[in-house]
């Protein structure tokens, strides 16, 4: 089965071909409309739209916004801002990836319920240090209230 | 409706000047990203609900930030005919009780501040909020005036934030906006308004200083019809957020400076290239632009002066790099963000190969208040080189963190002591670091010097783009160095050989030092390598990137010697070099860290001291945070 709708692609393709949109700009409406850019819904737009995979590949590894692979389901963001690294954001991320498991500090929960990312500084400076979850911001953490953070996310897929 | 001519502006001003200052209560919260990351949004919810519950016959808006960031969530009471005041750190409870004050008509107690006027841009008029006769205990609220965070600041940019609605256009107006637009268009060339600018001293609010009206008149005198400006919202620096809130709080003021810039130059497009992680921003930007394109004041045939000009939003998708002028033009075309050798400079070739102005969020904030109030009284503030006021995010180890505007020759020690209310903690103030990645760390000896280009240039930092970092004795330089190499050589696009390998190298080299492997030679090398990444990158930023490393070892080379020779990070923050051992005379044996202890290497019986295993301890630090009688040390 396909990853993507082709419709939805089609709608894209007659964007980006009549100069409506840009190649970044289409990138973006399919990473949103598909989660991630997955490798067969790339495939098909480069196909399609003719441009060539290679050129997609590039601006999708060149910028931090875009994934190539299949993201969880709640996104976790760590900041290490210059704010947040002088207020030990580095030791959060270090408990946020222990409590997640993700050694690495970053990637996707095996139960794919969890993204973890780094954010250089996402203007909140004034919590610092910050952990934001989809569209909540948690500030003025310590590593003790870090095993807190997850337990509603946990709650909510359980039920 | 179309606004064609200033009368019709009037309507809209009139209709903005209702909500704006109501014949009956307003209530007013702060809801741009720092406050709604602190519960603006459910203090709204329950203002809005407790107003409709009670019948309180009163206006409830959202407003941006007012910069009291520490203070978050803030709601603002706005009484006929009185002053108005702020409450901060609001919540649930403080709501109901400031409901109940509204509906019995008393005096909401544990107001921060008293605002007695409103500044409006027309006319330089400062309009009273009070009428007649004002209640003591009102008048006993310190006013904004007198509190220490606002004596020394002077608002241009940021003359709006917290006090407008910035998805209602009509309250922009209310306040004077558009006006000068309107006059503009019908009285005045291209060249009078780029000889205003000229003359106003008005300098690149994004960084590098370059003078506004010159970079205009380059543009204007470059060959070609078609012509484009470019507002550069790709905030990129951590610990800065300035345009992130100037967006948030009042979006018409950067899109009404791109209009005249567009008429200035000659363009009839604009593009606006919005940072990937600001989802508020666009939201509200989007919104400001359907109602400016819906009045008439974006698209074809302005205030019938036959100038047309539109707006369209760009964007980013993650890449530090696309905040430099060249690599942000690659992006907007749809490729990937390489800056390309300069010149010629986008003023000359930018766009599509088109004459492009490419300007900074601040510093269209600039232009219609001194296209209103004129150069000489923009160019009476600040310095003799820099002129007018400079925002900047104070962060970091401060007391009153926020956004602040300040005239330029401000010194730092204001910013710091005054504005600030100095370092939290009873600790000591180590350094000030500016001008992001690209900047410099300041020592606390030279706290006396003043916000200004050439002096910041001169002490090895930059203006920046106004990212203010307190630092105090337990911030260790060496790690900052390394922070803000290592932020570099994750972003560096790889274009150029200095900034791709030379970088790295002095990662690796600022690894090796905080890990104890550093010699003496390391810092020599260290030295080298930046001169030559200085005289030799593509880019601003790649020149620019040695200066943190080069800044700290003039200032702060003791603390690089004593990681080198001594191993040992006087900060205690350096992993490698620091280890954690509990003072048994402290501890009272509660347990606390061996509960938070991830590895289990605290080791004692209950009401005992406890001991740290050496060999199991990752130094996570978790023991050290929560420790209630201090006996971790390290």
């Amino acid at each position: 089965m396909e990853s993507f709708s082709r419709s939805t692609i089609d709608g894209f393709i007659k964007k980006y071909q009549n100069g409506t949109s840009s190649l970044i700009a289409t990138l973006q409406d399919i990473q949103e409309a598909c989660g991630y850019l997955s490798r067969d819904a790339i495939a098909y737009f480069s196909a399609s739209a003719h441009v060539p995979l290679s050129k997609i590949y590039c601006i999708a590894t060149f910028y931090r916004s875009f994934s190539l692979t299949p993201r969880g389901k709640n996104l976790v963001s760590v900041c290490l801002g210059t704010a947040c690294h002088v207020k030990n954001g580095e030791n959060i991320l270090h408990k946020v990836g222990r409590d997640l498991g993700l050694e690495a500090c970053e990637g996707t929960t095996d139960d794919r319920l969890f993204t973890l990312e780094k954010v250089r500084c996402m203007g909140c400076c004034s919590m610092a240090p910050v952990v934001r979850i989809n569209d909540d911001t948690y500030g003025n953490l310590n590593q003790s209230a870090v095993p807190k953070l997850f337990a509603h996310y946990r709650k909510a897929e359980k039920e | 409706m179309k606004v064609s001519s200033v009368r019709d502006l009037e309507k809209l001003k009139a209709k903005g000047m209702a909500t704006l200052c109501p014949d009956k209560i307003k209530i007013m919260v702060g809801m741009a990203t720092c406050g709604q990351s602190m519960g603006a949004g459910a203090v709204f919810d329950a203002i809005a609900a407790g107003v409709k519950k009670n019948k309180i016959n009163a206006v409830v808006k959202k407003t941006g930030c007012i910069g009291l960031c520490h203070e978050e969530p803030l709601v603002d009471v706005l009484l006929p005919g009185s002053p108005r005041l702020t409450y901060s750190r609001m919540n649930q409870e403080k709501v109901a009780a400031l409901l109940e004050g509204l509906r019995n008509g008393a005096v909401i107690k544990g107001a921060l501040g008293r605002m007695d006027e409103d500044e409006f841009l027309l006319g330089d008029t400062a309009r009273p909020y009070k009428k007649g006769k004002v209640k003591k205990e009102i008048l006993s609220v310190p006013a904004y005036k007198d509190l220490s965070f606002y004596k020394k600041q002077k608002k241009i940019a940021l003359r709006n934030c917290g006090t407008i609605d910035p998805e209602d256009i009509c309250e922009y107006i209310a306040k004077g906006g558009y006006f000068s637009l309107a006059s503009i268009l019908a009285k005045k060339s291209p060249e009078d308004v780029i000889a205003e600018v000229e003359r106003s001293g008005l300098r690149g609010r994004g960084g590098a200083g370059f003078l506004t009206g010159r970079k205009w008149r380059i543009c204007r005198e470059a060959e070609g019809d078609e012509k484009y400006i470019i507002c550069n919202a790709d905030e990129g620096d951590p610990g800065a957020y300035m345009d992130r809130s100037l967006l948030e709080g009042d979006p018409h003021t950067v899109i009404e400076g791109m209009i005249i810039a567009g008429f200035a130059i000659g363009a009839q497009q604009g593009f606006m290239y919005v940072r990937a992680e600001y989802p508020l921003v666009l939201e509200r930007l989007k919104k400001a632009l359907k109602q400016a394109e819906g009045y008439g004041l974006l698209g074809k045939n302005i205030f019938n002066s036959g100038f047309s000009f539109t707006i369209t939003i760009s964007r980013g998708a993650g890449a530090f790099v696309c905040g430099e002028e060249t690599a942000l033009i690659k992006s907007i075309e749809g490729e990937w963000g390489e800056p390309r050798q300069r010149p010629p400079f986008p003023a000359q070739s930018g766009l599509w190969g088109k004459p492009t102005v490419i300007n900074n969020v601040e510093t269209f904030a600039n232009v219609a208040p001194i296209m209103v109030r004129g150069a000489s009284w923009f160019s009476s503030l600040g310095t003799k080189q820099s002129k007018g006021t400079k925002v900047f995010s104070l962060v970091g180890k401060v007391n009153r963190i926020g956004l602040v505007e300040v005239p330029m020759g401000t010194k730092l020690k204001q910013l710091i002591y005054d504005i600030g209310g100095g370092i939290p903690n009873g600790r000591a103030l180590k350094a000030v670091q500016t001008g992001g990645p690209s900047g410099g760390c300041i020592p606390k000896e030279l706290i006396n010097l003043p916000v200004d280009y050439e002096v910041l240039a001169e002490a090895g930092s930059i203006m920046g783009s106004g990212g203010l970092i307190v630092m105090d004795d337990r911030t260790c330089m060496v790690d900052v160095a390394k922070y803000f190499v290592s932020f570099l050589a994750d972003e560096s696009c790889g274009k150029c050989t200095p900034c791709r390998v030379g970088i790295k190298r002095m990662k690796d080299l600022l690894e090796d030092i905080t890990e104890g492997r550093g010699s003496r030679e390391d810092l020599v090398l260290l030295e080298n390598m930046a001169d030559a990444i200085k005289e030799s990158a593509l880019c601003g930023l790649g020149k620019t990137a040695p200066n943190p490393v080069l800044s700290t070892l003039v200032y702060f080379k003791d603390e690089y010697l004593a990681h080198i020779k001594d191993k040992r990070c006087p900060a205690g923050v350096c992993k490698a070099l620091i280890t954690y051992t509990i003072d048994r005379k402290m501890c009272t044996g509660c347990g606390a860290c061996v509960k938070v202890c991830p590895v289990s290497a605290i080791e004692g019986e209950k009401k005992q001291p406890h001991m740290i295993v050496a060999e199991k301890c990752i130094k996570c630090g978790a023991c050290f945070e929560i420790c209630p009688a201090e006996a971790v040390v390290k």
